[in-house]
């Protein structure tokens, strides 16, 4: 099988079989599976330089008064841990696992536009290295809270001005990362892999893809007008002449819901790749999964409102958005049923894949059940801007999204790296993982609801047991991670040869290649019956 | 895979090229559908106007056309007093107070206040005045018979001038609301490019901890 790496040369687009060694190999990188690395290398370093924003501010709210930041810095770290958590470390992270996975899943031997696919990564480099200038600009980085709210946006220093072109390029990246994942999907499947036979992973994928296109450039045009209102004399949330600063709001959402199921739906995939595989039966309820996934999708696009239930809304339009919020709570049901019902009467193991899928499911369905407590629209106007909130979308981002990651890179780094990861530190990880993230987050639904409010440097005394608390699990989580960063160090570096097949009972064609994955796979695409 | 490479080869090669044709195909239509939304964001803002003026939302500084007449045949409630607190705020080159603070009214009563506004530049310079309520929903209770906000105002080079506000509140405003904060920000229209500046300095300040 490893006879694919050498054979003919003699195509007439024979960049794919270049082997450049050295920096070219990634600075020219057209090869599915090195760029898939380098976006999960370049997503982790930010998951680290995002963790040490949080850190900052968890260190700063320790105890109440001001100790070591000023409240000004502190907005700056609020709104940068925000923009690089989101657009630099779990967006790219599904990505890397997109370039990685989905060709080797489908049976094809690269990504539809490999060069467009190195384009695509390195923008965003460029990008995070905006954002961390944008920290040394007169009047620092942007303090306007990820979401980028008008008036504060039109208003902020050159810092925003970096961020808003940092979004920009991220933006851009997302749209290129997206038409090239669906064009593989669609154009470049196996011969006999319908659609109804793609793996799950796929299937996410290629919905996720299809919700970037369409909400990214409206991110794009909304920022655009940010900034034409502050250099070019536009008007559109500059309530000075004549605009209006709650149809930023509008405009951010439209695209801001999609994008909180952008991150959520990948995962979903992952879950539905890993269980089935731990608990050795086939996916329960492959199609209405696929509907369930799609359904999630649709209605994304018409639930921005409940984000903004407090900025004066006609009562009609809250019932209408409080429901239609609601409504999603239909579909996401069905999935952890499916999961549940995939593991009802499984042979499961719990290796760490499988630990990490089932806490995935548990942590997140707390966060789901918080999600719709929140679309309670008389109950969102007292919780909104609390830290219920912040703890309702760390459970669904961090408990969610970054969870399946994990999951999903434990299960397939075999594949990637040919050695198995030492599975007692991967144990490790995932109970410290798990039980820091419960000592941050659970306690944030008592600050909230006790009514202590987010984004600030500096709380009443009343609240300072819990933050304290709040505090030592965000260190306690933040430590943990360097166990992954040791697990998948030692995996890279050795370990156990793993087999083509790695798991007892897992399927799918990433698992009849080799283990490492060879530098050219599916040259010959392989039938699937 | 590798068993028979000649004839899978070529088979590929054709293959390929029909795939990289309809790839760049479906390239076109991606990049397409990612164009029009970009422009379809800048559409919603029209849209939003458009949806704004048929439902009557957030028409701030349209003339309340039925007020005078509203004030003429409503009853004054005597039987309860609602606070009216006046605020301004002056964004640019001007100062902007009113000539009282707060006022006890009567629902239904027709009440006049005035308000001060110099401007403080050498050059006749254009403002709009935006209203705010608090709390919101006192907005639809609060009807203006005559107001400086219904249109665009303009002063000479260090001009001084009153407005008067006229109003009165529905009785129908609800029980429970005993306060109504009427708050005034005024804005420069021509040479909006000052008045932004003005308000990045106003952030600037507040970000180095010397702003006020």
């Amino acid at each position: 099988m490893s006879a694919v790496l050498d054979h003919h040369g003699d195509h007439a687009h024979d960049h794919a079989h270049d082997h450049p060694s050295g920096w070219r190999r990634w600075l020219f990188a057209t090869n599915h599976k090195d760029i898939g690395t380098m976006y999960l290398w370049f997503s982790f370093t930010m998951l680290i330089v995002g963790g040490i924003n949080a850190l900052l501010l968890r260190t700063e709210l320790f105890q109440p008064g001001l100790q070591i930041l000023q409240p000004e810095f502190f907005n700056q770290l609020t709104t940068m841990h925000g923009l690089i958590m989101v657009f630099g470390a779990i967006m790219p992270a599904f990505v890397g696992f997109a370039n990685w996975q989905i060709p080797l899943m489908i049976g094809a031997s690269d990504m539809a536009f490999a060069r467009m696919n190195n384009f695509s990564f390195w923008l965003l480099p460029v990008a995070a290295a905006l954002l961390v200038v944008s920290y040394l600009v007169p009047g620092g980085a942007t303090a306007a809270g990820w979401t980028l709210y008008a008036p504060l946006s039109v208003q902020m220093g050159p810092g925003m001005d970096l961020a808003i072109f940092a979004v920009h390029i991220m933006g851009a990246s997302s749209i290129m990362g997206s038409i090239n994942i669906i064009t593989t999907i669609l154009n470049m499947r196996a011969p006999g892999m319908t659609m109804m036979k793609m793996p799950m992973f796929v299937w996410t994928w290629l919905i996720t893809a299809y919700l970037l296109i369409a909400v990214m450039p409206v991110l794009a045009g909304a920022i655009t007008m940010v900034l034409t209102d502050r250099h070019f004399g536009t008007s559109f949330f500059n309530a000075a002449g004549g605009g209006d600063p709650v149809m930023y709001q509008h405009i951010f959402w439209f695209f801001g819901h999609p994008e909180v199921y952008i991150m959520i739906l990948p995962a979903f995939g992952i879950a539905s790749e890993v269980i089935p595989t731990f608990a050795r039966k086939r996916l329960f309820g492959y199609s209405s999964m696929v509907y369930a996934t799609a359904s999630i999708a649709i209605l994304s696009f018409i639930v921005w409102a409940h984000h903004m239930f407090t900025t004066g809304m006609p009562v009609t339009g809250q019932l209408f958005f409080m429901y239609a919020t609601m409504l999603i709570a239909v579909p996401t049901g069905v999935k952890i049923f499916n999961w549940t019902a995939t593991m009802w009467r499984g042979s499961m193991t719990f290796e760490t894949p499988m630990l990490f899928a089932i806490g995935f499911i548990f942590v997140f369905t707390i966060g789901g059940f918080t999600g719709i407590v929140l679309a309670v629209a008389p109950l969102d106007i007292q919780l909104h801007d609390t830290y219920y909130v912040v703890a309702h979308f760390h459970y669904v981002l961090v408990a969610g999204s970054l969870f399946a990651l994990f999951a999903g890179t434990y299960y397939w780094i075999p594949k990637w790296t040919g050695h198995m990861y030492d599975e007692r530190l991967g144990k490790w990880h995932f109970w410290m993982s798990m039980i820091t993230f419960n000592i941050t987050f659970f306690p944030m639904h008592f600050l909230g609801l006790a009514g202590m409010p987010r984004r600030y440097a500096d709380y009443p005394m009343q609240f300072a047991d819990f933050n304290a608390v709040v505090t030592i699990g965000a260190f306690g989580f933040g430590l943990s991670q360097l166990i992954f960063l040791w697990a998948v160090v030692k995996c890279i570096r050795g370990g156990a040869k793993a087999t083509d097949k790695v798991w007892e009972s897992a399927h799918g064609l990433e698992w009849t290649v080799p283990s490492p994955a060879p530098f050219h796979t599916f040259e010959t695409p392989p039938v699937v019956k | 895979m590798s068993g028979k490479p000649a004839i899978q080869d070529d088979r590929a090669a054709a293959d390929g090229g029909t795939t990289r044709a309809s790839n760049l195909r479906m390239f076109g239509k991606l990049v397409v559908v990612a164009c029009a939304m970009f422009g379809f964001g800048f559409l919603l803002v029209p849209l939003y106007e458009k949806i704004c003026e048929v439902t009557g939302i957030n028409s701030l500084t349209k003339a309340d056309r039925g007020a005078a007449e509203f004030a003429r045949n409503t009853q004054v409630d005597r039987t309860r007093k609602v606070t009216i607190e006046f605020d301004a705020n002056g964004r640019g080159a001007w100062q902007f107070r009113p000539e009282v603070n707060a006022l006890e009214v009567h629902p239904g009563e027709l009440v006049t206040v005035v308000y001060d506004l110099v401007n403080t530049r050498a050059v006749p310079t254009t403002g709009q005045a935006i209203p705010s309520y608090a709390p919101q929903q006192s907005a639809a209770y609060f009807r203006k018979v005559e107001c400086f906000c219904f249109e665009q105002q303009e002063l000479r080079g260090n001009e001084t001038r009153r407005f008067p506000v006229v109003f009165v509140v529905d009785p129908k405003l609800p029980k429970d609301v005993g306060t109504i904060t009427l708050s005034y920000t005024f804005f420069e229209v021509a040479g909006k490019a000052a008045a932004t500046q003005a308000g990045a300095q106003q952030a600037r300040g507040a970000s180095t901890g010397q702003g006020g």
